[in-house]
């Protein structure tokens, strides 16, 4: 594995089995992503995105293959080293937020820097709100914004820890379409500032703003697509800070 | 810090979740108040005993005619206690006082007023042995004793039965069939269950044996008064000596006399009190339980309701211990808010209801217990709730509605 890959797997399958049938949700797949990429991955329903997600994020392993995450073996892990893999490496952005309901914009973002034990927590977490343009909100809790507000929430959560890989599944499904590009464009920043973001998605104008696509269907990789850099336009970002 | 913001989180869901934190914390509540107040309870009691056994007078021994653990009581064979053993027993070295005692329960009448009481043939020092005061006249004298004197001291309850508001010394009563006169009332002491030593009237020995009980050797008991506490196992062994020597008994012989000293009823006393104790506190332990399976009970609850907040903590790093660590101390805060709640609602309960003659004695070694099974409560009744909480699948838990 060479400097640029982040990530590496080979082979990878994972199988399901239900009753007595086996379900290949992924099938032999290899894939390599560089550092500062940003990828979508898309497919019809049921073609194994969210599986590939959970594995490619270490909250669930492949039953066979490999996978090299920032030259760690992750594949032969488990239990509390996933955690630990999760809350160093990997940030989530989920279709439904997933914010802790009874704690603030601030210590929602503070908790993975928590549970590694890090100290500079408060001051990290102000930094990664005032980043995805939220410092004035830090104390209102998930009932108390709107949607778009939510999902900055849950990317400064991501991004907190300054991970290797942003995890997002469907992070616009659960956004109306103006919101939605507002957040696909702070995606865009991040990825520019250096972050590497992989986004599923089976939304094609979401696939577009990313620089590869690549599909999956019945757990199989069938094509990878090479999109041309998005050019943003400039009222976006006014749209921005008022999502 | 992740330890306050576990705390913070905790205390929130309950603030949420008020009505059902208050009933799961109910079950500690009135656990814990049941321990404390059975504790203080069962402690009153063993107090008042103790207190009481106490007031009776200080490093006392009481010898008795006869041996339990030999011959019926009624075996002729058997030497009596005399006047002679009381006096062979004042010369025991650290003996303050000695009194030879003989009793009966007999009616005693002044005017038109009647009541039947204990009446205690004694020597003067028996006032002085059992911590009596005289609150009106005095007590007969040894004079009395020789003259075999018709002369009486009343305790304060007869004197109330017989005489009302009246005074009642130089009025004349008569016990049984003979006349005596009141020279001295005592001081009360204060009723303990079915004795009552202000309901009794003290005669010269001389006069309650010839007189009254027609007998002029055997006495009821010898009660006399040591010194200082450390001597009262050297003169128990002493006056053993003494009386087998009077009574001639030989090697081998059982004793035909019985000696009880203070310092044994003292322990037992303490040895009843503490099991009376212990026993409340099993009883109200088991409301504890009760108190701590709801707590489980609730903490599963929880546990499923929050399954999908599992599966964000779990996304975001957090490890096995993270996710016990936190469910427990939420059941611990539960039950240790319980715990103290209870706490002061026992301290309160203990002071109020009075059982009978003693009221409850909190001691801060009870609060400090109770808040430790409180603890230990929550821990172990939170353990399992939260394991099953720990153990989830992530995947699973963020997938759950
Ligand atoms: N826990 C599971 N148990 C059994 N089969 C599963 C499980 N999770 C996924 N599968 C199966 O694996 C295959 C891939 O599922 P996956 O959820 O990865 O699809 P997806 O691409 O995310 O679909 P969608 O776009 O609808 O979310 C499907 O056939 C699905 O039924
Ligand atoms: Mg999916």
């Amino acid at each position: 594995m060479g400097q640029r890959e982040l990530l590496e797997m080979t082979n990878l399958t994972k199988r399901y089995r239900i009753g007595d049938t086996d379900v290949l949700a992924l099938d032999a797949v290899d894939l390599v992503i560089s550092r500062g990429e940003m990828l979508a991955i898309t497919g019809p329903s049921g073609s194994g995105k969210s599986t590939l997600m959970n594995i490619l994020g270490c909250l669930d392993t492949a039953n066979s293959g490999s996978y090299m995450l920032a030259g760690e073996d992750v594949s032969k892990l488990a239990g509390d080293q996933l955690a630990a893999i999760r809350n160093r490496r990997i940030g989530f952005v989920f279709q439904n937020f997933n914010l802790l309901p009874r704690l603030s914009a601030l210590e929602n973002v503070e908790l993975p820097l928590l549970y590694a034990g890090r100290h500079d927590a408060r001051t990290l977490a102000h930094a990664a709100l005032t980043t995805v343009g939220l410092a004035d909100r830090t104390h209102h809790e998930p009932n108390q914004l709107s949607g778009g507000q939510r999902q900055r929430v849950a990317i400064a959560r991501a991004l907190v820890t300054d991970p290797a890989i942003i995890l997002a599944d469907e992070p616009t499904g659960n956004l109306d379409s103006q919101v939605g590009r507002d957040i696909l464009d702070l995606f865009h920043r991040l990825n520019q500032a250096g972050s590497t973001i992989i986004i599923v998605t089976h939304d094609h104008e979401v696939a577009r703003h990313c620089g590869r696509e690549v599909q999956l269907r019945d757990g199989r990789i069938v094509a990878e697509v090479q999109h041309a850099p998005q050019h943003q336009p400039s009222t976006t970002k006014e749209a921005t800070a008022a999502a | 810090m992740l330890f306050w913001t576990t705390i913070k989180i905790a205390l929130r869901s309950m603030l949420a979740n008020k009505l059902r934190a208050i009933l799961t914390m109910l079950g500690m509540i009135i656990g814990v108040a049941a321990v404390i107040a059975m504790l203080a309870l069962g402690n009153g009691a063993k107090k008042r005993i103790l207190g009481w056994v106490s007031r009776m007078g200080k490093n006392t021994i009481t010898i008795f005619p006869h041996n339990p653990k030999i011959a019926p009581v009624l075996n002729g064979s058997a030497d009596p206690l005399t006047i002679g053993d009381a006096r062979a027993i004042l010369k025991i070295p650290h003996v303050k006082y000695v009194s030879p005692v003989v009793t009966a329960w007999q009616p005693v009448k002044w005017g038109g007023n009647f009541t039947t009481c204990n009446i205690v043939g004694c020597a003067p020092t028996y006032i002085k042995i059992h911590d009596f005061k005289i609150q009106n006249g005095a007590m007969f004298t040894d004079y009395d004793c020789q003259d075999i004197a018709s002369v009486a001291v009343i305790g304060p309850e007869t004197a109330e039965r017989l005489f009302g508001s009246q005074d009642a010394i130089g009025r004349t009563i008569t016990v049984s069939t003979v006349r005596f006169k009141v020279v001295g009332v005592l001081v009360p002491k204060g009723r303990h269950g079915w004795f009552d030593p202000d309901n009794q009237v003290l005669l010269p020995y001389t006069t309650a044996m010839t007189d009254l009980m027609g007998r002029l050797v055997a006495l009821n008991h010898i009660d006399l008064q040591v010194d200082h506490a450390a001597n009262l196992n050297r003169v128990q062994a002493a006056a053993q000596n003494v009386l087998r020597l009077n009574h001639s008994l030989i090697h081998g012989d059982e004793d035909d006399f019985w000696i009880s000293n203070q310092l044994q009823v003292l322990k037992m006393a303490n040895r009843i009190g503490g099991a009376f104790t212990l026993f409340l506190g099993a009883v109200a332990g088991i409301s504890l339980l009760v108190g701590g399976i709801g707590i489980m009970n609730i903490m599963l609850v929880t546990v499923t309701e929050r399954t999908r907040e599992i599966g964000i903590r779990k996304a975001i790093g957090a490890r096995r211990r993270d996710i016990l660590r936190q469910f427990l101390i939420e059941s611990m805060i539960i039950s240790l808010l319980g715990g103290l709640v209870g706490v002061g609602a026992g301290i309160v309960a203990a002071h109020y209801v009075k059982f009978r003659s003693f009221s409850g004695h909190v001691e801060p070694s009870m609060v400090f217990l109770a808040l430790s099974i409180s603890a230990a409560i929550g821990i172990f009744f939170g353990y399992y709730p939260a394991r099953r909480a720990a153990a989830l699948n992530p995947i699973e838990a963020l997938r759950y509605e």
